[in-house]
C-alpha cells in the first residue's frame, strides 16, 4: 500500500532536472518525513542505488528521517541574530520547552536554522510554518 | 475608495502584517499587498492612499492598527499620530538612496506586470552589442566574488555547444543578507527581465532559479510571476514578439548553505549531494549538464535592465570604477535602523552604521561589524571611514561579499564569534576536501580551549597553522575563507582572546 502511494508522489518527477530532490520534497510534504521504505522506491524510479538516495537524504537538512514533533520551532543561530540575543533566546526556549536545541521534547522539537532572511529584525524563529521576527519567549507564550 | 498598502514580505508577515491587512480590509479599505520598501524597523509599514496623497504609518501592530482605524485613518490623515510618517519617499533613509534594481519595489503589488521597455530595447540590440554594453558598465558579480560579468557572458556566448543555460543563484544563505529575498518578494519581474536579456545575449534558451527553501514567501510570489510572465509572453516562444525563445523554471533547494557555491549548486540541480566540483573547467564552459552555463546571483541579473536603460557609460560612472554601479547593501544585526540600502559603491562604513543605521539597537557602544556574511571579516571602529568598494575592502583584508553588514555592540565576545566561524564551517562543509572537513573541527576544538582558559601559545600557533592550511588548500571558499572571520577577529580584538591564556 505504502509503496503504491509513495510511488504516485515520486513518479511525476522522474524526468525532471534534479527530479529526485523534487520527489524527496514531495515525500516530506505528504508524509512529514522520509520512511526507510521510501528509499528503495526512490532509488528504483531514478535508477539509482539505495545508498545514493540515503546519501542525499542525509546531506540536506530539509529531509528528515524521523516522525516530526507536533510543533517544530526553528531558531536562527546565525550572526545577525546572535547580535541581538539569539543565544539567550535559545537557552530560554530550551528551559521553557524542557528540551535541547537539535532534540525532540515531548511535543516540541527545537531545531537550529542558519538564517531565515529576517536579519534586520532578529532574533528570528519559525514556529511550524509561521515566521516570527523580534522573537521572544513572551511572543510564544501567547501564540497569535 | 481608500486604498491601504500592507507589505507581504517575510519581515512584515513575521511582524503580523497579515492580521493588519485583514483588519484594514474589514474596515472597508481596498488592501493591496505590496513589496517592502526595505525599512525593516518600520515594518509592518502601511500606506493609506486617498485622492491625492499616499501616507505611511509604522511600525503598526494589530493593536495599533485598530486604534488608527477608529481614529479614522481611512478617512483623513492622522498627522499628529506618533506612527505617522508622511510620504515614505521623503524619508531620509530612502531619499538618499539611488535605487536601480529596487526602483519599483514597494510601490505596488509585486505581481503587477511591469512596463517591459528595457527588455524590448535589449532584444532590439545585437547580442554582441549587449555584451559590449555590459563590459562598458563594469558590472561585477553581486553574489560575493565580484567577478567581471562580461567575461562570463562572452565565454558562454563563444563556447560551441548543443545547449546553454542560465542559472540564477538565489540560495542567499549568508547571515545579514536579504536583498535577493526582498527583490523576489517585491519585484520578481526585475529578475525575470534580467535573465531574459542575459539569455538573449549569451544564446541560452533555458534559465533556472535555484531558490533556498527557507524563503517560502519568495517561492509563492516568484511562481505567480512566472505564470504571468508566460501569459504576457515575457518568457516562452517568441519573447515579446521577437524570434527569441526562452523559458524559466524554479528549483527549490533543500537546506544546505554550501549550495550557494556555484558548482555545489549545479550538483544539487542535477539531483546529487551538493558537493563542490573542482574548477577548472569553469561553469561558463562546462556547467549544468556539462553545458556552458552563466551562473549569476539574483542582484547581478537584476542589475541588467538598468544598464540597458541608462547605457553602459552612465552605469559605470556611478560608483568608483572599477567598483561600478550600485550595490544593494543590507544593514542587520544590532542596529537601530536596519534594512536595504541601494547606493553607488564608495559610501563609507560610517555612513552606513551611523548615518543609515543610527548606531546600535541596544544603545550600547558599537564594537564590531562583520561584512560579507559568515565568511567575512570582523572590522573595528578604526576602519569605519573605509569606503565600500571592492578595492578598499581588499586593502583591509575584507570583502563586500553579498553586501551584508552585521552590527554588534560591546557585549559581543569575538573569541566566541571565531569559534562559531569554525563551527559553521563544520556544519556546512560538503566534506569533499580535508582542510575544510577536518580543519573546521580542529579549529572549533582549539578555540574552545582558548575560551575555556586552557590555552597556551601552542593553541594560538595551532589556529595560525589551521588557518593557513585551510586558506591555501581548500577546494572552495567555504574552507578557504573561514580563516577570514577568525583571523580578523584575533588581529583586531586580541583582548578577547589573550586574557584567557594560562600565565
Amino acid at each position: 500500500m505504502i509503496e503504491d502511494d509513495a510511488r504516485t508522489h515520486i513518479l511525476p518527477h522522474q524526468h525532471k532536472l534534479g527530479g529526485v530532490i523534487h520527489a524527496l520534497h514531495d515525500l516530506m510534504r505528504v508524509y512529514g518525513y522520509i520512511h526507510e521504505e521510501h528509499l528503495p522506491i526512490v532509488a528504483d524510479v531514478f535508477n539509482n542505488s539505495v545508498a545514493e538516495v540515503r546519501g542525499l537524504v542525509s546531506f540536506y537538512e530539509d529531509f528528515k528521517t524521523h516522525i516530526p514533533a507536533h510543533t517544530t520551532i526553528r531558531v536562527c543561530q546565525a550572526e545577525a541574530c546572535q547580535a541581538v540575543g539569539s543565544r539567550q533566546l535559545t537557552k530560554e526556549l530550551e528551559t521553557f520547552y524542557r528540551t535541547e536545541l537539535g532534540h525532540r521534547g515531548k511535543d516540541v522539537e527545537l531545531e537550529a536554522v542558519y538564517c531565515l532572511g529576517l536579519c534586520a529584525s532578529g532574533p528570528a524563529i519559525q514556529f511550524n510554518d509561521r515566521l516570527i521576527a523580534k522573537a521572544s519567549i513572551e511572543k510564544l507564550r501567547v501564540p497569535g | 475608495m481608500t486604498i491601504a498598502y500592507v507589505p507581504l514580505d517575510s519581515v512584515a508577515v513575521a511582524m503580523e502584517a497579515n492580521a493588519v491587512a485583514a483588519q484594514l480590509a474589514e474596515a472597508g479599505a481596498t488592501v493591496i499587498r505590496n513589496g517592502s520598501r526595505g525599512l525593516a524597523w518600520l515594518e509592518p509599514l502601511i500606506e493609506v492612499q486617498d485622492e491625492k496623497d499616499r501616507v505611511a504609518y509604522g511600525p503598526v501592530t494589530p493593536e495599533t492598527v485598530a486604534e488608527l482605524i477608529s481614529d479614522g485613518v481611512l478617512h483623513h490623515q492622522l498627522i499628529r499620530h506618533p506612527l505617522y510618517i508622511g510620504s515614505i519617499e521623503n524619508h531620509d533613509f530612502l531619499r538618499s538612496q539611488h535605487r536601480l534594481v529596487f526602483d519599483r519595489v514597494g510601490y505596488d503589488s509585486p505581481v503587477d506586470f511591469p512596463d517591459p521597455t528595457d527588455t524590448l530595447n535589449a532584444l532590439a540590440m545585437s547580442p554582441d552589442a549587449l555584451i559590449d554594453m555590459i563590459e562598458t558598465s563594469g558590472l561585477r558579480g553581486r553574489g560575493g566574488a565580484g567577478f567581471p560579468a562580461h567575461i562570463k557572458w562572452r565565454t558562454v556566448r563563444g563556447t560551441e555547444a548543443p545547449a546553454k543555460y542560465l542559472v540564477c543563484n538565489a540560495d542567499e544563505g549568508d547571515s545579514g543578507t536579504f536583498a535577493d529575498r526582498l527583490l523576489l518578494e517585491g519585484d520578481p519581474f526585475r529578475l525575470i527581465e534580467g535573465m531574459v536579456i542575459a539569455g538573449y545575449a549569451t544564446g541560452a534558451k533555458l534559465g533556472i532559479v535555484y531558490l533556498r527553501s527557507e524563503y517560502p514567501v519568495a517561492k509563492t510570489i516568484f511562481l505567480q510571476a512566472l505564470e504571468i510572465a508566460r501569459a504576457r509572453n515575457l518568457i516562452g516562444r517568441n519573447v515579446l514578439g521577437s524570434d527569441f525563445d526562452f523559458d524559466l523554471e524554479l528549483f527549490v533547494g533543500a537546506g544546505a548553505y554550501i549550495c550557494g557555491e556555484e558548482t555545489s549548486l549545479l550538483e544539487s540541480l542535477e539531483g546529487r549531494r551538493g558537493q563542490i566540483r573542482v574548477k577548472p573547467p569553469v561553469p561558463a564552459i562546462s556547467g549544468l549538464l556539462s553545458m556552458p552555463t552563466l551562473v549569476h546571483n539574483v542582484i547581478s541579473f537584476a542589475s541588467v535592465p538598468a544598464i540597458v536603460r541608462l547605457g553602459g557609460d552612465a552605469y559605470r560612472d556611478l560608483g568608483v570604477a572599477p567598483s561600478s554601479g550600485t550595490m544593494s547593501f543590507q544593514l542587520a544585526g544590532n542596529v537601530k535602523r536596519g534594512g536595504l540600502i541601494e547606493v553607488p559603491f564608495g559610501i563609507t562604513l560610517r555612513e552606513m552604521v551611523e548615518g543609515y543605521g543610527q548606531g546600535t539597537l541596544s544603545g550600547r557602544p558599537f564594537k564590531t561589524l562583520q561584512i560579507g556574511g559568515p565568511l567575512g571579516a570582523y572590522l573595528s571602529h578604526q576602519e569605519l571611514d573605509t569606503p565600500l568598494t571592492y578595492e578598499a575592502m581588499t586593502d583591509i583584508g575584507a570583502g563586500i561579499g553579498h553586501g551584508g553588514l552585521v552590527i554588534f555592540d560591546d557585549t559581543v565576545d569575538l573569541a566566541e564569534q571565531a569559534r562559531y566561524a569554525f563551527e559553521f564551517c563544520e556544519l556546512e562543509s560538503c566534506g569533499k576536501c580535508t582542510p575544510c572537513r577536518i580543519g573546521s573541527v580542529r579549529g572549533k576544538e582549539t578555540m574552545e580551549q582558548i575560551i575555556g582558559g586552557r590555552a597556551t601559545d601552542r593553541e594560538f600557533n595551532m589556529i595560525d597553522d589551521l588557518c593557513e592550511v585551510m586558506d591555501r588548500t581548500s577546494l572552495c571558499q567555504m574552507g578557504g575563507m573561514t580563516p577570514i572571520p577568525v583571523r580578523s577577529a584575533m588581529e583586531r580584538f586580541q583582548q578577547d582572546f589573550r586574557h584567557r591564556t594560562k600565565p
